[in-house]
């Protein structure tokens, strides 16, 4: 498998570290269903069989994160962009 | 059929003609007391329980392949109960004991081997570990035994102990773990259930679990609906795409974990090591083959194979503890999903459906507990109560904090 990174080009994967889903919003901890809120955060996941966005660590090259979206039945890749709404505005 | 030395014999006199085939091909009834969804290893135990030990015989096993072709037919056959945590001991160790009168109890030749499980630890730390999880197993009732390096030398001398990196100290020795013939384990539980009256339905796919006012009705499948007043869900590596047709949300993802096995060679390897440095285990089949695997892939995949960097890990981890198989050959190598829970420990509870029941989570270690599996499974759904030896095994754990987090990674479920 290859992920094209957005600063270094096509690159193997195993260059990259996977951490899991993307777009994951952290709770607010104040929030009335705080507890039910924090537990789906840390430990439901979709779990797609298809399309899927993920966060990825380039951590043997830019260290940036980007977020990676791939076919989990084929692992084939559709896009990548950085993580980052910065980066991603100024990569534009 | 009961299989015996005087089956065999009377076969013989018949040139083999008469052996009738295991298990029936049935057509779907319209309505069962019981479906498993799943006819792996667990899902065919936990139907040859209910009928054996609970008496239950109207039952239906859907399984969308066919029986042997998932994750039980796809594995390292390893049989253990080496664990730590106390949640998961009495639950393994239950699961060993029911292995080791398996075959007696389902008349089929399930070549269960009890030759030995040894870790090998490679640092004085290591040691200490090791010598707490016998410790943890010790205060169980299971048997452990932390071997020094002479030990292991006299156990298994072909292995590198003068490795530079990861230098063989030792290993904690578990005698009663050991293999099992992977296939043969699915097809006893099949033709023990159907010989008791269960119909296992193959090449029959949940397409949906209906509910209607918070129960189950049944299951919509691609040979039409069947209606059911209890369903158990023991899917392996689908579960959450059974689960989200009823609407479930699970802490679950799904990963692709290899398996490989080389070429058959003399008997070399006495029991299955382990390889404590990083996740090796490999142990040697009665056709020859070295049977061996490691981590996961390390990414969420369905796709049922693996990637090259995985292959090569893996190599290299056997190349730390074993460089004197390094020009056998590889036969095969292949992948399959694995249901990788938030803590890397399975779940075998209710939900919070009237009648669907769950049973899955079983990471990367579901074979060893196939029968434990299927009898706590067996034993919930018949019921209505959590077995006792599955206490721990809760949906709930996640949101009440007791999780049983065996490599303490937390909810990151690539690394556990």
């Amino acid at each position: 498998m290859r992920i094209k990174c957005p600063y270094c080009g096509e690159r193997d994967s195993q260059e990259l570290s996977f951490l899991g889903q993307a777009d994951l919003v952290r709770p607010d901890p104040d929030g009335t269903d705080a507890q039910q809120a924090f537990h789906d955060y840390v430990h439901i996941r979709p779990n797609p069989a298809g399309v899927n966005r993920e966060l990825w660590l380039h951590a043997h090259g830019c260290r940036s994160w980007i977020i990676v979206e791939r076919n989990t039945l084929t692992h084939a890749i559709s896009s990548v962009e950085y993580a980052s709404p910065r980066f991603r505005e100024k990569a534009q | 059929m009961k299989y015996s030395i005087f089956s065999l014999i009377h076969q013989a006199f018949r040139q083999q003609q008469d052996w009738k085939p295991a298990w029936r091909e049935p057509e779907p009834k319209r309505e069962y007391d019981i479906i498993i969804i799943g006819g792996g290893g667990h899902g065919l135990a936990t139907a040859y329980y209910l009928a054996k030990e609970h008496g239950l015989r109207n039952i239906a096993v859907v399984e969308k392949g066919y029986i042997g072709g998932g994750s039980v037919g796809r594995n390292t056959t390893i049989v253990r109960s080496n664990y730590q945590e106390p949640g998961n001991i009495p639950f393994y160790e239950w699961s060993l004991k029911l292995w080791e009168g398996l075959e007696q109890d389902f008349n089929y030749n399930a070549m269960m081997s009890q030759r030995g499980v040894l870790n090998l630890y490679h640092s004085d730390s290591q040691r200490d570990e090791y010598a707490r999880r016998g410790n943890a197993m010790m205060m169980h009732g299971v048997k452990a035994d932390l071997l020094d390096r002479d030990g292991v030398r006299a156990l298994v001398p072909f292995l590198d102990f003068e490795n530079g990196r990861f230098p063989i100290q030792g290993g904690l020795l578990q005698k009663r773990g050991g293999t099992a013939r992977h296939d043969a384990v699915a097809w006893g539980f099949a033709r023990g259930a159907d010989s008791r009256g269960v119909d296992i339905l193959q090449n029959t796919e949940v397409k949906q679990i209906r509910v209607e006012n918070g129960r189950t009705i049944g299951v919509e499948t691609n040979r039409g609906f069947i209606a059911a007043k209890k369903i158990g869900l023991a899917a392996a590596g689908n579960t959450t795409r059974v689960a989200e047709t009823a609407g479930l949300r699970l802490p679950i993802e799904s990963y692709v974990l290899q398996a490989f096995v080389t070429e058959a060679i003399k008997p070399l390897i006495p029991c299955v090591v382990t390889f404590g440095g990083g996740h090796f285990y490999i142990s040697q089949s009665d056709k020859g083959g070295l049977v061996f695997g490691a981590s996961l892939d390390g990414y969420t995949s369905y796709a049922a194979r693996g990637n090259l960097p995985g292959v090569e890990d893996t190599i290299e981890e056997a190349m730390a503890i074993m460089p004197g198989i390094s020009r056998v050959r590889l036969l095969r190598h292949w992948g399959g999903i694995m249901d990788m829970s938030m803590d890397g420990s399975p779940i075998i509870d209710k939900t919070h459906i009237d009648g669907l029941y769950l049973n899955c989570g079983w990471c990367y270690g579901g074979f060893k507990a196939t029968p434990g599996s299927g009898w706590c499974f067996a034993h919930l759904i018949a019921t209505n109560e959590t077995h006792p030896n599955a206490k721990a095994l809760r949906l709930d754990r996640f949101a009440t904090g007791h999780v049983i987090d065996e490599s303490g990674t937390g909810a990151q479920p690539n690394l556990h």
